[in-house]
């Protein structure tokens, strides 16, 4: 019995004898293996991705350059400011290459898509955990201070090598030398990065992963505009186009004449905010922000309890983001029109791409500009109301419901308030590619025609939203399905001509059914049925919504 | 909508509900109501009473069907059978007319995480607009202590749940239906949210409240319906469900506890080194106390029954139908709902 109660007695404090030395980083592997767990899947997913995209385009660029005078000619659009600001610092311009054309076209993207996936993974493992309250779970277990954050670098560098892996095999495969390739897999990781120890820092600064998202992704729009003006100020890199990350991948003139240095700048600034981030980490609680939230209004102003007021406050700030980034685009996009004549006199084959008349080649330009920025108003239209199906799967349209409004008048007060809101966004898009052609051509005609021509796509809009309405009205769970109709008309108005695509299908895409103006003349008939489609859908869309359960609630 | 403001509204309410269904008493009356989603039976033949002016309990355990009968209620669910009536009208087709005099807290408020609490207890009252409201939203908001400026995204659930609490009662309404309305609150908001039923309730207003609570709704409520697998197991107020079940007898002794066990409504008798315990039913208590008394027994206690043990009683896996005898209904019922 003795002994017995002798043993038990040293089993309870045995473990006081068992505790073993503890770092900040304690339980580091064991993170790093549960982020890994969770992330892995994308980390491939990316990698393979570049794996694919990156030769595919390099392809693609042999096939539209075939030759030194076609290289030329794209080398004479290189002045071109729109141009400098969708792709990047023009090098070798007296003796363009297939190659120089890849870093100058292709490496923007690839940059672009890496600083997303950094930004964004580097979130997930960072602040969104933290704000689940999952990071208070595993900081209650035997876990260092910092190795969370140290599990979360590692797996936002793995993933990176992957994507890097990704884009040096791809060069790699479709010709480049190795030193080349090399180089441009190593500095997409290290730009990558940078953009992973942004977020890391934004993720101190706010409660909110939503916020500190928001910051990271504002952060790489400026780094965005500011090589592309600081080279629009200089082809070969301005001082501004040093201030961005992205241009120190673009200096080392990979592919072109190869120098290293400047990587040096991205991994002197990867560290200097991996500091930072670590240095402010310090300076909080978990779960709190470096600084705490700022409070709001105490009651709803009378703009947001009037009828459509919370459709207008929930779907207002992401159709204004779009607004501004389309409308940019829509007059860099008009503003190519003049240059394009250059380069067209040169590349007769740009008419089996893209549906471009050669003869008339302004108006045609500008019309498929139209065609391509009204993917943009379909697209919202349908995430304008499908964000609906979302208030209701979450069970706060029943919260409306009970206020006293009825299904319908909800409901067709929020499509009403998305469906305004395209149609000034459409107006926008019209006006902005006239300024664009305007500034190219000089001929203020063009603003008016444009804004008329965008008009013309209002019925196709309309009637995309009222095939979501419709479905949505129908079952909850059918509304998604809605994207394919979205889906198709982007690979019908990209691809449709390159891929001759059979005319029945492209008939299923409905800008397809879109007069092409302004180079074709005005036909009423197909908006007018169109129109009418689409007052039919909504109806529809209305009169089922009524018959059916809610989800939840 | 202030008493002041409408003082017509009840009448016109009474009148109406007179009208439509020859029965002013129940502010819902619901008949053998089903619903089914697929092959999924969520409801099978329930019916529900709620008395004009009264606190109904509508008690039963996670995924007995309490939120699908109030989504029926609400009118987001179509009824597949039965009959159901709120305020004397048809939920499906008259959701707008009984939405204009009822309020429904959720059991699990969801809000839009980008407005603040303020903005949203106003968005969920939007079809109030009388000074009466603001006056009744102010004040409640300061009894719950809630903080409206701040982003919903940042409430805590307990403070999501004062969020809907608070656009609910603000509300001026003849009936308030609630979804396991504490779920969340502390102790302190809980005392709150019952002084709040209790003056509802002494404004003659009707109240449902869906809980698996039983202190709660033992505490607050007059009538209860008891629910399980989708079907109503029994109903009727406090003192005649409680009239069902056994007080649980103590007391310590030294005598033979032989007689004691003799007695016709004694149950489940445990003696043991002088402590003897038993389950009494109601009908035999008087018969008991006599014979305690013979047998010279101290520190007696009688405990009446609680919600839990009738609870148990359609829950419990042992005990079960024909326990208690005389509820014939749930006797059938409960055997049904075990196959």
């Amino acid at each position: 019995m003795r002994t017995a109660a002798d043993r038990a007695t040293t089993m309870r404090h045995s473990h006081l004898l068992e505790v073993g030395p503890a770092t900040a980083l304690t339980g580091l592997g064991t993170l790093v293996r549960l982020f890994w767990r969770l992330s892995r899947r994308q980390i491939i997913l990316w990698g393979l991705v570049m794996l694919a995209t990156v030769p595919a385009s390099v392809v693609a660029l042999k096939e539209a350059y075939p030759d030194q005078q076609a290289l030329d000619a794209r080398a004479a659009l290189l002045g071109n400011p729109s141009a400098v600001l969708m792709t990047g610092p023009a090098f070798a311009r007296d003796h363009y290459t297939l190659w120089a054309a890849v870093a100058n076209e292709l490496f923007l993207y690839i940059l672009l898509a890496g600083a997303i996936m950094s930004i964004l993974m580097t979130m997930r493992h960072t602040r969104l955990e933290e704000e689940s309250g999952r990071l208070e779970l595993l900081r209650s277990l035997p876990m260092g201070r910092l190795a969370p954050a140290a599990a979360a670098l590692a797996i936002v560098v793995i993933a990176n090598l992957a994507l890097g892996a990704g884009v040096s095999i791809g060069v790699l495969v479709t010709g480049a030398p190795a030193v080349e390739a090399l180089a441009l897999g190593l500095a997409t990781v290290l730009t990558g990065l940078v953009f992973a120890g942004l977020a890391g820092v934004a993720a101190q600064l706010t409660e909110h992963a939503g916020t500190a998202s928001g910051l990271s992704l504002g952060a790489l729009a400026v780094a965005f505009l500011l090589r592309g003006v600081g080279d629009v100020l200089d082809a070969e890199g301005s001082w501004l186009s040093w201030l961005s990350p992205l241009a120190w991948a673009q200096q080392t003139r990979v592919l072109v004449d190869l120098r290293w240095w400047p990587l040096a700048v991205s991994g002197a600034a990867l560290i200097v905010l991996l500091v930072l981030a670590a240095a402010l980490s310090r300076r909080r609680d978990v779960g709190a922000g470096l600084r705490a939230a700022a409070a709001g209004p105490s009651g709803a102003s009378r703009a947001l309890r009037a009828p459509g007021g919370l459709a207008r406050r929930l779907v207002t700030p992401t159709m204004l983001t779009w607004a501004i980034g389309l409308f940019l685009f829509a007059i860099a996009f008009g503003s190519l029109a003049a240059s394009l004549e250059d380069m067209v006199d040169q590349l007769p084959t740009i008419g089996e791409f893209a549906p471009i008349d050669v003869d008339d080649l302004t108006s045609s330009f500008t019309a498929y500009i139209l065609l391509m920025l009204a993917l943009g108003p379909v697209g919202l239209i349908v995430a304008g109301v499908l964000r609906l199906r979302a208030e209701e799967q979450e069970g706060r349209l029943a919260g409306l419901l009970v206020a006293g409004t009825s299904r319908v008048d909800v409901v067709s007060r929020w499509v009403l308030v998305v469906a305004l809101e395209v149609v000034a966004l459409q107006v926008l898009l019209g006006l902005g590619t006239g300024i664009g052609v305007w500034l190219a051509t000089g001929d203020l005609a063009w603003i008016g025609e444009c804004l008329l021509a965008a008009l013309v796509y209002l019925p196709a809009e309309a009637l995309v939203g009222a095939i979501t309405l419709a479905l949505y009205g129908l079952r909850a769970r059918w509304a998604g399905l809605a994207w394919l109709v979205v889906v198709w008309a982007a690979l019908d108005t990209f691809l449709g001509d390159l891929l001759q695509l059979p005319e029945w299908s492209r008939d299923l895409s409905v800008l397809h059914h879109v007069p092409f103006v302004p180079h074709d003349d005005l036909d009423v008939v197909p908006l007018v049925v169109m129109a009418v489609l689409a007052l039919a859908l909504a109806a529809v869309g209305l009169i089922a919504l009524r018959r059916r359960d809610l989800v939840a609630g | 909508m202030s008493a002041g403001r409408r003082p017509t509204a009840r009448t016109a309410t009474t009148a109406t509900t007179a009208g439509a269904s020859g029965a002013i008493d129940a502010a819902v009356e619901i008949r053998d109501l089903g619903k089914t989603f697929g092959a999924t039976h969520a409801l099978e033949g329930l019916s529900l009473t709620v008395p004009t002016g009264q606190v109904t309990g509508f008690l039963g355990p996670n995924g007995a069907g309490k939120s699908t009968t109030i989504r029926v209620l609400l009118g987001l669910l179509r009824a597949s059978s039965g009959s159901v009536r709120v305020l004397g009208m048809d939920p499906w087709s008259h959701a707008v007319q009984i939405h204009r005099r009822l309020a429904y807290v959720p059991g699990d408020t969801s809000l839009w995480p980008n407005l603040t609490g303020g903005e949203a207890i106003d968005v969920l009252t939007s079809s109030e607009r009388s000074t009466t409201h603001r006056r009744r939203r102010q004040e409640l908001i300061e009894r719950f202590e809630l903080d409206p400026t701040k982003r919903c995204r940042t409430y805590s659930k307990g403070n999501r749940q004062k969020i809907s609490l608070i656009a609910a009662l603000s509300r001026d309404v003849d009936l308030y239906v609630m979804d396991e309305p504490t779920s969340g609150l502390d102790p302190l908001m809980e005392a709150i949210f019952t002084d709040e039923v209790d003056r509802l309730r002494s404004e003659g207003r009707t109240v449902l409240l869906s809980s698996h609570i039983l202190a709660e709704v033992e505490k607050l409520c007059d009538t209860v319906t008891i629910i399980r697998a989708g079907r109503d197991v029994e109903s009727g107020t406090l003192a005649q469900l409680r009239h069902l079940t056994r007080s649980t007898v103590a007391a310590t002794t030294h005598a033979d506890p032989g007689a004691l066990s003799r007695t016709p409504g004694v149950h489940d008798l445990v003696a043991d080194g002088g402590r003897i315990r038993c389950d009494v039913d109601e009908s035999a208590v008087h018969e008991v106390l006599p014979i305690l008394t013979a047998m010279d027994a101290r520190g007696l206690t009688i405990t009446p029954p609680s919600l839990e043990d009738l609870f148990l009683r359609h829950y419990g896996d042992d005990l079960g139908a024909g326990a208690a005898g005389p509820a014939g209904s749930a006797e059938t019922t409960s055997g049904e709902a075990r196959t």
